[in-house]
């Protein structure tokens, strides 16, 4: 035989040389294609980073683990785009870290769940799914319409963002918390808020409560989801990867 | 280590040569279908990653031979279904919502879409039957808010309630309680008088004169209510919020003002015609 593995096996020294070269094709193979992500996102306006009530929002949804149930990924078959909508693109959940595209569906995809159901129906679903789904096997989660939003901290939670890569402004970092205010209060000007982040969705999204509250945030963050991309005015080859 | 192939006389088989104290091991073969299955398994992987999107590279990734792209496959798909469904979807599109309930074809695949398309959207709400739950109206009783001709139920459906739709339909019931208009007594005489209209209480002079002052714009002086504003006649005995004084007390205090998303900008409009023939067909269309 020309290569004896007896000869690697007997000499530390090559046998060492050789793993790494082997394990260095296979770390290269996952690597390489990272630097070149940029190319699977594809073109389109609209997306923003969340506002700070968002972020707020997405936190519960993370800390009570909506994701284990739910997905947030359209898939590009017929039957999903005619439920849900139009499919997923990569380039909505680019401020997404980590992305909640989830692999599992027990109750349905959320991906386009913004703007489907009033306020008043998400705060009913979470206080008892049951009282307007009979069907429903969602848990209750009556205890986010009591508990106070802890916010004082919101700027560093973008902060944080921003080290991981989401374009937040210095100006956005700033005004963080009277943005988080804003967003929750239908009586306030909007404008400031809606300049830094186009398209949000303002009101008390709790009506149960005149304070802010966990609820507040996870609808706010349910009712932005999906709705940043427009496809009606959005030619299909800007859709192309 | 001295290495020395020799044949096992039990099993007909070389050994691997390899021989720890007096244990020795056989190289015995793996099975011939075994072998040309994982070399078949080798072939198909070469001749997929020839055929259709495969490697990573430095800007994008290999295409494939087949040019295979599972959104185009999609848009295919989909414009195929829309040319099998078009022989009606286009009538319907074409069609006025009092020619398609005239036409029974018609009629007929409205109903099957409309139903298909309720159970996506509207059951989460309204019920898989229509029949709602608190806070989401019956759509198969006959007592509507906001009008129950098919034309009126179409336009609700397109541009929904208290939503930030042009069209959308708009009223504002004032938190009477809530916003320091009634006093907590005050509302407690009005509710009262609500009761009373469906001679539950006896209304109090008090409470008359607050019905009078705040109340009849909208729900007119004998409590039946306006469609145009949506507000609801409460002399019906349907409550959607609880009919109980508690419930009553607690709707003029905060006011309710339940909204409904539009869903023009959702559903084409044939699938809002159907909906509105299913929902109209449901029970209560006037």
């Amino acid at each position: 035989m020309f290569f004896r593995h007896e000869k690697i096996e007997t000499n530390v020294i090559l046998m060492a040389v050789l793993t790494l070269i082997t394990v260095s094709i296979g770390g290269l193979v996952q690597i390489i294609p990272l630097f070149t992500i940029e190319s699977t996102i594809e073109r389109v306006d609209g997306v923003r980073p969340y506002t700070p009530l968002e972020v707020m929002g997405r936190n519960v949804y993370l800390r009570e683990g909506c994701y284990v149930c739910h997905s947030q990924q359209i898939r590009p078959f017929k039957d999903e785009v005619e439920r849900y909508g139009h499919y997923s693109l990569a380039a909505e959940s680019m401020y997404d870290k980590p992305f909640q595209w989830g692999s599992k569906r027990t109750g349905p995809d959320l991906a386009r769940v913004g703007g489907r159901y009033s306020n008043d129906w998400h705060v009913a679903h979470m206080i008892s799914p049951r009282a307007v789904v009979p069907e429903s096997v969602m848990p209750a989660y009556p205890f986010l319409a009591e508990r106070r939003l802890e916010f004082a901290d919101i700027a560093q939670h973008l902060k944080a963002l921003r080290a991981v890569g989401i374009p937040y402004t210095d100006e956005m970092v700033a005004n963080a918390r009277a943005d988080l205010e804003a967003q929750v209060n239908p009586d306030a000007d909007p404008t400031a808020l809606l300049k830094r982040y186009p398209r949000a969705v303002v009101g008390k999204f709790n009506g149960e409560s005149a304070v802010i509250t966990e609820l507040d945030a996870l609808v706010a963050y349910l009712q932005m989801l999906g709705t940043l991309v427009r496809f009606a005015d959005l030619p299909p080859d800007r859709l192309r990867q | 280590m001295p290495t020395k192939i020799e044949k096992d006389t039990l099993s007909g088989q070389d050994t691997t040569g390899h021989e720890w104290d007096g244990v020795k091991e056989l190289n015995t073969p793996l099975p011939t279908w075994w072998v040309y299955t994982f070399y078949a398994t080798i072939a198909f992987a070469v001749v997929y990653c020839a055929l259709y999107p495969s490697w990573p590279w430095l800007s994008g990734h290999t295409q494939g031979l087949l040019g295979y792209s599972s959104r185009a496959e999609l848009s295919l798909e989909l414009a195929a279904q829309t040319e099998a469904r078009a022989k009606y979807v286009d009538r319907i599109r074409a069609a006025s919502l009092a020619d398609i309930r005239k036409d029974p074809e018609l009629f007929n695949f409205a109903m099957a879409g409309g139903r298909s398309a309720f159970q996506t959207n509207c059951m989460q709400c309204h019920g898989a039957g229509g029949a709602g739950s608190t806070g989401f109206p019956n759509l198969v009783d006959d007592e509507w808010l906001w009008g129950g001709s098919i034309d009126q139920i179409y336009a609700t459906i397109a541009h929904g309630i208290r939503n930030a739709d042009d069209k959308s339909r708009q009223s504002l019931m004032p938190r009477y309680g809530a916003d320091d208009i009634l006093t907590a007594a005050q509302v407690a005489a009005v509710t009262d008088y609500v009761l009373s209209l469906t001679g539950r209480a006896k209304a109090t002079p008090e409470g008359a004169k607050i019905w009078q002052e705040q109340c009849v714009a909208c729900h007119l002086a004998d409590g039946k209510g306006n469609q145009e504003l949506g507000a609801p006649n409460l002399t019906d005995g349907i409550w959607l919020y609880g009919g109980d004084r508690a419930s009553i007390y607690r709707s003029i205090y905060y006011a309710r003002n339940g909204s409904m998303p539009a869903w023009s900008g959702r559903l084409d409009d044939a699938t809002i015609k159907m909906l509105a023939v299913y929902v109209h067909a449901l029970g209560g269309g006037r």
